[in-house]
């Protein structure tokens, strides 16, 4: 009888207690931390507990999900938490594929995304869909002109691109077509490899013979050390650049010597002891030092793409809340419309200004371009 | 195309087909035995060269405990199944020796001065760790069901390749690796540069395959392996054990696995999962070999490395393609050409 009682009071109380519950934030956060992109997830499922815990005056929560870096999962993931978790914001996936395939879930039921990914097609060319994705890492166009100034100031006529075959050295690849056409630089070989590849002797072999001025080697994390091991082993004596697809410690580990003079553009995470004081730099510092506290280790910028949509949340939530409770359509709206309008703010891969047409909003100081010197990064004067 | 580049690309084609020759005979030799499929091979070459560069860079590698946990697991197996027949003091000295082997290889990664050991004992080393590994895999997760179809192996093997990626990615990290150069030395022929890797890998795989043939050819226990790849039952009724049998041939595959991971890790960058592709590889040429023939097998799987190479130079995008659709006209002519006989006893 008694226990009968207690159920019915606890099942009460519960009722009760739901819509208390509900009005806390909630923040859902898709991440590969495990598959082939896990190198880019783990550091982004890390950084989740580095995020703001309270925002003016209200709880927030987050909910990490993995999603084996498989698009389909990925999915799944984003049905989960916009069905069964009702959350107002989710940051994530890792994936440029992965993130295509979810922005019309998000859009449909008016969730704010934040996709920490690569490729500028989740937020370009502008749709009613992508309007509710939001873009935290520079876009190609950005990095690339970056390092098509520097090539036409160092007078550099002819280059060999070298890319992955997937999203993001076929972007690139296209990304430089229309910047060098621009700069009267002449692509004379384009040339793509697989990730996994034992060996790329036959494409550094086909650029050899072409021999351009410079290599451009577009591939995301320790990828990108083969092809410039192969094109120095077999003389190759120009200059190489690198994309911030490169801007990794286990880059220098695993070249080595090869990879010593490598230019390349990334963010400023990468050489915050050397550039001048500014607000980014006090955030990214304070970033790197709560990481390495918590895991021992530097965080790679990709774990900042993630932390900087945390910062992005936390300067609209307080504009959105005036609009209604977390949990309800009305306050995803105000919050997506808040994000749109961030003004000049800080954060640890640069300066973001938003607007209805341009969701990921970085100028000149979301990037520097960077050297190899003695085995560290440095920033190229 | 000159004849520079036709070398180049030819000395390419050898490394990687002499790799993908030793990992056809590998999968080849378990297959015959066991009727296991062994796509978890290509996690011997992984862990191999991620053990390597751990030794090197002078951390313990972390797969010794791996190792520990699966042989305690083995050895609670074992006193398990003595405990509910009768205890039997040869047996139970076996496990202990097992166990004690294990720990001792936790105390060897721990207490020695790693980074500053010589290459050779380096290599040693990691061959210690991980060649255990492959009979205890035997019998953790296909002893208990050795007699189930060809399917359900073919599953479990599956199944165990997912899970060793998983653990791959827990011990080593996302991150890449590599390791250094046997020695750095070149040398020229003409006007083309020979690595001296390249030199190492053939050497190296051209040994074991001879010294794997005159092991079948001469010895006991090879010719036991051979009689249960041609009839196991009739080996079995000769007192050839099965068990042992599995053993062997999976700590064999655990041995090549790991020696063409040491050998290729210098001249290319390993990922956790980049075992997989380079095992299918490997299992091109097994098919072409028919699943049955050593020499051919070889030989396809060293000609698979070579249009590899080639076919990396004049269409870069399509190379995985036109390795596995190699495998195609192989089926056919194949099927063509023999009476298939069914093996489900």
């Amino acid at each position: 009888m008694l226990s009968k009682k207690i159920c019915t009071a606890l099942f009460l109380t519960s009722s009760l207690l739901a819509p208390l519950a509900n009005a806390e934030i909630k923040i859902g956060v898709v991440s590969s931390s495990t598959g082939p992109i896990a190198l880019v997830g783990i550091p982004q499922k890390n950084t989740v507990a580095l995020l703001p815990k309270s925002v003016a005056g209200e709880k927030v929560t987050y909910i990490s999900l993995d999603d084996g870096s498989d698009p389909t999962a990925t999915v799944k993931a984003f049905k989960k938490l916009i069905d069964e978790e009702k959350v107002d914001a989710i940051i994530g996936p890792s994936g440029s594929g992965n993130a295509m395939g979810v922005i019309q879930f998000a859009a449909e039921s008016g969730t704010p995304m934040l996709a920490p990914v690569g490729t500028a097609a989740v937020v370009l060319p502008m749709t009613e869909q992508k309007k509710w994705v939001f873009k935290t890492t520079q876009n190609d166009d950005l990095i690339a002109s970056a390092l098509v100034d520097q090539m036409k100031s160092s007078g550099v006529k002819t280059i060999g691109l070298f890319g992955t075959a997937d999203p993001f050295g076929e972007n690139w690849s296209k990304v430089m077509k229309e910047l060098t056409k621009k700069a009267g630089i002449k692509i004379v070989a384009n040339e793509y490899f697989q990730r996994q590849d034992t060996s790329v002797t036959g494409q550094s072999l086909k650029i050899l013979i072409a021999n351009p001025d410079a290599v451009l080697i577009a591939a995301p994390g320790s990828s990108s050390v083969m092809p410039q091991t192969t094109l120095k082993e077999q003389g190759y004596g120009g200059q190489i650049y690198q994309t911030h697809g490169a801007a990794l410690d286990p880059f220098l580990r695993l070249g080595g010597k090869a990879v010593e003079g490598t230019i390349l553009a990334a963010s400023l995470m990468l050489v915050l002891d050397e550039v001048p004081d500014s607000p980014s730099k006090a955030i990214a510092t304070k970033y790197v030092a709560d990481y390495k506290n918590l895991y021992g280790k530097t965080p790679a910028t990709f774990g900042g793409n993630v932390f900087d949509a945390g910062l992005l949340l936390k300067n609209a939530i307080p504009s959105a809340l005036k609009a209604g409770k977390p949990g309800t359509p009305e306050f995803r709206a105000a919050l997506r419309s808040a994000l749109e309008h961030t003004k000049e703010m800080p954060a640890t891969q640069g300066v973001y200004n938003l607007t209805p047409a341009d969701h990921s909003g970085f100028d000149e100081r979301g990037r520097e371009l960077i050297t190899v010197k003695n085995g560290k990064w440095t920033l190229l004067k | 195309m000159n004849f520079q580049i036709a070398t180049l690309l030819g000395q390419d084609g050898l490394t990687n087909g002499a790799i993908y020759a030793l990992l056809a005979l590998s999968i080849l030799l378990v297959f015959t035995v066991t009727r296991i499929l062994l796509i978890p091979l290509g996690e011997f070459v992984t862990f191999g060269a991620l053990t390597m560069a751990a030794i090197q860079m002078g951390k313990a590698p972390v797969l010794e405990w791996l190792l520990l946990l699966l042989t305690t697991i083995d050895c609670s197996l074992d006193i398990y199944q003595q405990a509910r027949t009768r205890i039997d003091k040869t047996k139970l000295q076996k496990t202990a020796l097992k166990l004690g082997y294990a720990l001792l290889m936790v105390g060897l990664m721990h207490y020695l001065n790693l980074a500053e050991t010589p290459m050779f004992f380096q290599a040693v080393l990691t061959l210690c760790l991980i060649v255990p590994l492959g009979p205890i895999m035997y019998r953790l997760f296909f002893q208990p069901l050795a007699d189930a179809p060809a399917l359900v192996l073919l599953i479990v093997s599956i199944a165990t390749h997912v899970a060793m990626v998983g653990v791959g990615l827990l011990l080593f990290g996302p991150e890449g690796a590599r390791t250094q150069p046997f020695s750095d030395s070149g040398f020229r022929l003409g006007n083309v540069m020979l690595k001296s890797q390249t030199l190492w890998i053939i050497l190296v795989s051209i040994v074991l395959i001879v010294s794997l043939f005159i092991a079948f050819e001469r010895t006991l226990y090879g010719k036991a392996l051979r009689a249960t790849a041609v009839n196991r039952m009739g080996a079995r009724l000769q007192g050839i054990s099965p068990v042992f049998a599995g053993k062997a041939t999976f700590a064999l595959a655990a041995f090549l696995g790991a020696a063409s991971g040491i050998l290729i890790a210098p001249i290319t960058t390993l990922y956790y999962d980049s075992g997989f592709i380079i095992s299918l590889k490997g299992f091109v040429g097994a098919i072409i070999g028919g699943l049955i023939s050593y020499p051919i097998a070889a030989i396809g799987a060293v000609a698979v490395g070579m249009i590899e190479a080639f076919s990396m130079f004049w269409a870069s995008n399509y190379k995985e393609i036109i390795v596995f659709t190699l495998i195609i006209p192989f089926l056919i002519w194949r099927s063509m050409n023999s009476q298939h006989v069914e093996d489900e006893e």
